[in-house]
């Protein structure tokens, strides 16, 4: 309502959160923000309060302080004694197990939550499935159905009561890796179309980038960085994140260089340059895809500045890749392709020099 | 288990003893008599109508016990609070109570000189020696059998089930009838039926408080007393035990299909599941 007379045009129902309770071992203390059609993602490693962030949202865990709201609708503020119970949120939750009704047929889990009457319910939950590629399960009880059928079942059940906003919990966890990847595929899919806030949390930072927009890394109870998967995983603001998201990370001393490099000394022998701007303590993070490995003779001849002479410590093949774990002597990742590790003769033990690009190495002061 | 072995062999009698030793006298009740001499006893007034007070007040008492005591164990189940085990302690006494004391102590509490007993009087509400007065005595008894299976079933419910519920928009009693309920169906069925089964059997209590009066609070089990101390009534009092038991034995199968093919697996007393 403004002065003026002029309608304030409806806002995008968007979900802000604001929460803190003590848990076990320390503080949760969340602040986030999804818009409406954007997906979000809470990533962080087991315990760090994700899932507690999750039920305090739909409603399921009362916070010892708290301000949520989705739009103008205000579901939780301690503060002012509001607080709408889970029930009349229409907040949908996909549970990591996804809490499918054993009793029930798949059409009926989904239908548990339509209002409409009687007659349609089926039809309406049939469409639902159909959407989501299961409508031929819908009188199969959820205990013959497999996890990634159950996992549609789920999310069409939560998508079936209409609601204004949906949280993912660890959506893809309970599925083995071989269903996995095509599940994210689509799920991916699927979340894309809605036009809702999206929140899910995951401890794995791929799944995190490749299902959201945005991502809030949690640690320990706090967000300590938030922003696009690329920019997270290229600015990492800690170690912690630069390890969450999967880099390397070494720890050094930065000096400046003449030229505009900066020489870092590592800690255990060996030093690196990077085109980050640092001195003092650092953490120096670095992808292992940008890491290529060359045998101890190799004439430098390529552009990449940082040569770490080092032992290979372990080989464990994924797929038709092989992770070579090295010590440089601060223990380092790497992935090579099978055929050249073939090719380099690889064995724990092998001597090689890891090689990497000053522009692909990222500083984190630790100051 | 190796049956070939000593301990197998040892434990292969003892099994065979204790199923003997319990179908036994069960056998010996319908062996005693010719069928048509248990026809005849049954012919009787006095046993008809003993049978039928018996299916009276204990289908109101384990309505009863279903109605109130389903949403109770619930609760109890569910919250957590300062007193809580002293409570499930105190609602499983009656089980361990002989029932000559659940008399007295029902007396002491409804009776007309009970320390309630006025306001039961007041209330216009006769139990001694009513028929009313043996369907509080048949709850007092049989309620903490339905009660202890219910809230082991109802504390064993997957959580995830009831708040998956409510983020579907399910209101409390929903969520009680449409999740809990269904999923502690077995568990609540076989404690109805052992509850049903005792209520059934009921003998000192009911005598103690609500007396044996032909037609208002001779119970079946009551009747059965009153013939055996009759002379020559032991034919009559087999009879009415022949059918007792047969009643007993459709109650036990019966309720436990209702609650499906789980609940004649599950243990009688203990945990839901």
């Amino acid at each position: 309502m403004s002065a003026t007379g002029i309608e304030v045009p409806v806002r995008a129902r968007g979900l802000a959160v604001e929460a803190r309770m003590p848990l076990l071992e320390f503080d949760l203390d969340v602040e986030l923000s999804v818009a409406s059609g954007e997906r979000l993602a809470l990533a962080g490693p087991s315990g760090a309060g994700k899932t507690t962030a999750l039920r305090i949202v739909a409603g399921l865990v009362r916070p010892a302080v708290g301000r949520i709201a989705l739009g103008d609708e205000v579901w939780l503020d301690n503060a002012a004694g509001i607080e709408v119970p889970a029930e009349r949120r229409r907040c949908g939750v996909v549970f990591q197990d996804y809490a499918l009704f054993p009793g029930l047929s798949a059409w009926r889990n989904v239908a548990y939550g339509m209002g409409r009457p009687r007659r349609e319910r089926r039809r309406r939950a049939v469409e639902l499935l159909d959407r989501f590629g299961v409508a031929a399960l819908a009188d199969a009880s959820p205990t013959s159905l497999s996890g990634g059928e159950r996992q549609r079942v789920a999310l069409a059940r939560a998508l079936g009561a209409e609601p204004r906003a949906l949280l993912l919990d660890e959506p893809l966890s309970a599925l083995d890796p071989g269903s996995r990847r095509e599940a994210l595929r689509e799920l991916h899919a699927l979340l894309a179309e809605l036009s809702i806030p999206v929140l899910l949390i995951t401890h794995s930072y791929d799944e995190a980038a490749l299902l959201a927009e945005r991502i809030a890394v949690i640690d320990r109870g706090r967000i300590v960085q938030s922003g696009e998967p690329a920019e997270i995983s290229t600015r990492p603001a800690s170690p912690f994140v630069a390890d969450f998201a999967g880099a390397v990370v070494l720890h050094g001393e930065a000096s400046r260089e003449p030229g505009g490099l900066t020489l870092v000394r590592l800690r255990g022998g060996g030093e690196l340059r990077s085109t980050d701007a640092a001195s003092g303590p650092v953490a120096a993070s670095v992808f292992p895809w940008e890491i290529s490995l060359q045998p101890p003779d190799a004439v430098p001849a390529d552009s990449m500045l940082n040569r770490l002479p080092g032992e290979v410590a372990s080989l464990t093949p994924v797929g038709n890749r092989v992770r070579v774990g090295l010590t440089t002597p601060q223990p380092l990742g790497t992935e090579v392709t099978a055929r050249s590790a073939e090719a380099m003769n690889l064995r724990p033990g092998s001597h090689v020099i890891a090689a990497w690009k000053a522009t692909a190495t990222r500083l984190i002061p630790l100051g | 288990m190796r049956l070939r072995s000593g301990f197998g062999l040892l434990a292969l009698v003892a099994a065979g003893l204790t199923v003997a030793f319990l179908v036994l006298p069960v056998v010996a009740i319908f062996a005693h008599t010719s069928p048509a001499r248990l026809l005849d006893a049954l012919g009787e007034a006095a046993a008809r109508e003993a049978l039928w007070l018996s299916l009276r007040t204990t289908l109101i008492a384990v309505a009863v016990i279903v109605i109130v005591g389903t949403p109770a164990a619930y609760l109890l189940a569910m919250r957590r609070f300062r007193g809580r085990a002293l409570v499930l302690t105190a609602i499983e006494l009656p089980l361990v109570m002989p029932p000559a004391v659940a008399g007295i102590a029902l007396l002491a509490a409804l009776g007309p000189h009970g320390i309630l007993g006025g306001t039961v009087e007041g209330a216009g509400i006769e139990l001694v020696f009513q028929t009313a007065g043996v369907v509080v005595a048949l709850v007092f008894v049989s309620a903490p059998f339905f009660l202890r299976q219910a809230i082991a079933a109802f504390a064993a419910l997957d959580p995830r089930l009831l708040e998956a519920a409510r983020t579907l928009g399910a209101g409390p009693f929903r969520v009680f009838a449409t999740v809990a309920v269904p999923s502690a169906r077995p568990a609540l069925a076989a404690g109805l039926a052992l509850a049903w089964g005792r209520a059934l059997g009921e003998f000192g209590a009911t005598l103690l408080f609500a007396g044996s009066l032909r037609g208002v609070t001779q119970t079946a089990p009551l009747a059965i007393f009153s013939e055996f101390s009759r002379p020559g009534g032991f034919v009559a009092a087999l009879a009415l035990s022949s059918v007792l038991i047969v009643v007993a034995a459709a109650i036990l199968v019966g309720v436990k299909l209702l609650g499906g093919d789980r609940a004649i697996e599950a243990p009688a007393v203990g945990e839901g599941r």
